[in-house]
């Protein structure tokens, strides 16, 4: 039932009732002041009382003196388990501060009307946002996008999977080539957008576009129709985020022993059967890794499109992201935009518990 | 001359052949990716040096196609003969510049601190906060992946503007080190299960506090995955575009939200342009080049076991 720790220690804690009572009482003293400076606030905010505050600082400041106090308890009340837990504890802290919360408040301002360029303030409105959602085509087609770039990811993952399969075979300058390989990915979305997407494909100018135009495409516009834009915007990502998936593809072919692929050849397979009966089926659980994190990644796809199309034509390389952030700008309403956050969020948390299930099962190695 | 005693069979010949082509298959194909990755970078840099007909013409290789020319890094004050005099859009440049710098820096040390005293006591001891248990916990902080910034997005507007933290770099350092956190500990965690428990016994038996352990012994072994998880950090947030666009104005805004305006009322002069997202990229450039090593030691943690 109750697991070990890896490291042993044995230490004699002799805590005093009194150091266990100090412990105690700074929680307890410090949580009392952040209640005190909330409701001094909360009452100033509802005009009940002024006390001078301008914003919501000193809040804050006592919330980060109780996350101290509580620290510097564990060691107080618990010895050195306290210790340990000092390890974990401030980041779990950190964290559950910064989302925890947030997600809360989220939840509230999901179902109000609330614009923050107005006096009104907010206001609350019970389904109505969720209602606006229902027939909002624009979000069902960033979500319906957001499917179409997700599937782009099998077309990213076949071209990783040669250019580590490249990589790794016996070449010259394979350093040169890695690091030629790996540097789309330290390049920042925006500037790529700009001078890639804007510069490059540009349709006078452009050596993408000239390039097209000598191959034969009269008139290359990229972001033209509603298909290729969309398909331009995956390519741009795709260029971005291939060599993370090259790379820890790279690693997998690294780590599989060579006895396996040179006994496959002394049984007469050749690179073809070699490759689809050893290397694939042992890159699986690798692949299945890659694919999922790419996966997360390109569910945050934004910057591209903001800066690129900012969603056009139509609407047709929206992302959730990119229409939420549209969303805000343009109306500079809170509350919806939340809601298609938050509804997003859901569909993210149950699409991805699914897959992560699936590929549980796919990737268990076949024995 | 007479026929060699020892020659290669027909079949041997073929296969050398055979080996050729695919040596030379295997170039190509590498070469030409390589020009893929590349020629962006390439275009950037060069178009930095253009003048106005340059671009029209489309022009490819400096002083064949057309003569350098310092216009995008003159306008933005860094070109030889504007460096020594005062420009606005170099201080401009500077102050984002070291938004960006200070802001990168400081959230992935940030991370890296948090990350790697959780993952090492996610990956040494046994927890029980309330029904959390050690991969509960684990779990917890890895789910922060999946969190899409958008739904924190519009909360930590409202929250951070009753807060008076928008527009400010606090605000975006703890932002940033939130979304970088979950990889931190990925990487970290994976750093210190491969590390063996004896060493940190050993140093207890010596006396040492766990505490000590860890900064006297574990802390050094532990360094390399240290700066895999930091550098990982920084590239990421140094890209980072969407918090910064929300949540900064004026004073705090990073590089990419200054390349991401440069919309000019005449058009896009695509010199400065270049110029601009060229300094944007450089320093991450120069990082991967440099430090290639770390990242792709960062990148590939936990993926193979």
């Amino acid at each position: 039932m109750s697991q070990a720790d890896l490291l042993h220690v044995v230490t004699e804690d002799d805590i005093s009732d009194r150091r266990k009572l100090f412990g105690r009482a700074i929680v307890w003293a410090s949580a009392l002041v952040v209640a005190l400076i909330a409701a001094a606030q909360t009452a100033q905010q509802t005009g009940i009382a002024d006390f001078g505050f301008q914003t919501w600082r000193p809040t804050l400041y006592a919330y980060i003196l109780w996350a101290v106090c509580l620290c510097w308890s564990q060691v107080l009340v618990r010895g050195e388990q306290g210790k340990r837990t000092l390890f974990v504890l401030p980041a779990a802290l950190f964290v559950i501060s910064l989302t925890v919360f947030p997600l809360l408040f989220g939840l509230i301002i999901a179902f109000s009307n609330w614009n923050l360029s107005s006096p009104l303030g907010r206001q609350f409105n019970g389904l109505d946002n969720v209602r606006q959602m229902w027939s909002d085509p624009f979000y069902w087609n960033a979500l319906k996008n957001m499917v179409w770039y997700s599937l782009a990811i099998l077309v990213e993952y076949a071209i990783a999977f040669g250019l580590a399969l490249l990589l790794a075979a016996e070449i010259r300058a394979r350093k040169f080539f890695r690091v030629a390989f790996l540097l789309p990915l330290m390049l920042s979305p925006v500037a790529v957008s700009w001078m890639v997407g804007k510069s490059m494909l540009e349709i006078r100018f452009g050596p993408i576009a000239r390039f097209a135009r000598w191959l034969g495409w009269d008139n290359p516009s990229f972001f033209g129709s509603p298909e290729i834009a969309r398909f331009t915007i995956m390519v741009l990502d795709a260029w971005t985020f291939i060599p993370f998936m090259m790379i820890m593809i790279l690693a997998g072919l690294q780590a599989i022993p060579k006895e396996l692929t040179e006994a496959a050849k002394v049984d007469g397979a050749g690179p073809w059967t070699t490759f689809w009966q050893i290397t694939f089926p042992l890159m699986l659980p690798v692949s299945v890794t890659a694919i999922l994190i790419r996966i997360i990644f390109k569910l945050k796809l934004a910057d591209i499109v903001i800066n690129l199309t900012a969603g056009g034509p139509g609407g047709a390389t929206d992302t959730v992201t990119s229409f939420i952030f549209r969303e805000y700008r343009d109306r500079s309403n809170v509350g919806y935009g939340t809601l298609l956050a938050m509804i997003y969020l859901v569909i993210i948390i149950v699409v991805m518990t699914v897959l992560m299930k699936l590929a549980e099962r796919f990737a268990r190695p076949r024995t | 001359m007479s026929d060699a005693i020892f020659r290669d069979s027909d079949v041997d010949l073929s296969f050398r052949a055979r080996r050729f082509a695919g040596k030379t298959v295997i170039y190509t194909l590498l070469i030409a990716w390589a020009i893929i990755c590349l020629f962006p970078i390439y275009w950037t840099i060069t178009t930095s040096f253009k003048t106005a007909p340059n671009v029209m013409q489309g022009a490819l290789i400096p002083w064949a196609d057309y003569v350098p020319a310092w216009l995008g890094w003159r306008s933005l004050g860094l070109s030889p003969d504007t460096i020594g005099a005062e420009s606005t859009v170099r201080s401009e440049f500077m102050k984002r510049f070291l938004n960006s710098t200070i802001a990168s820096i400081a959230s992935s040390s940030l991370a890296v601190i948090l990350g790697s005293l959780a993952a090492y006591g996610l990956s040494r001891f046994s927890y029980k906060f309330g029904y959390m248990r050690n991969s509960d916990i684990s779990f917890f902080f890895l789910s922060q992946l999946i969190l899409p910034p958008v739904v924190l997005a519009l909360p930590f507007l409202v929250l951070y503007k009753q807060l008076a933290l928008l527009d400010t770099r606090i605000g975006l350092v703890l932002l940033y080190t939130l979304t970088v956190l979950p990889i931190v500990i990925w990487i970290m965690r994976d750093q210190f299960e491969s590390i063996p428990t004896e060493l940190e016994e050993a140093a207890l038996v010596d006396g040492l506090s766990i505490w000590g352990a860890f900064f006297s012994v574990i802390l050094p072994i532990a360094l390399p995955g240290m700066v895999a998880a930091f550098i990982l950090s920084l590239v990421l947030t140094w890209n980072e575009y969407f918090f910064a666009a929300l949540l900064t104005s004026t004073h705090a805004n990073t590089l990419p939200v200054m390349v991401a305006s440069q919309t000019g009322s005449q058009g896009i002069s695509w010199w400065s342009m270049a110029a601009l997202s060229f300094a944007a990229i450089l320093p991450l450039i120069v990082l991967g080049v440099a430090l290639e090593r770390y990242l792709i030691k960062g990148m590939t943690a936990g993926a193979v076991k």
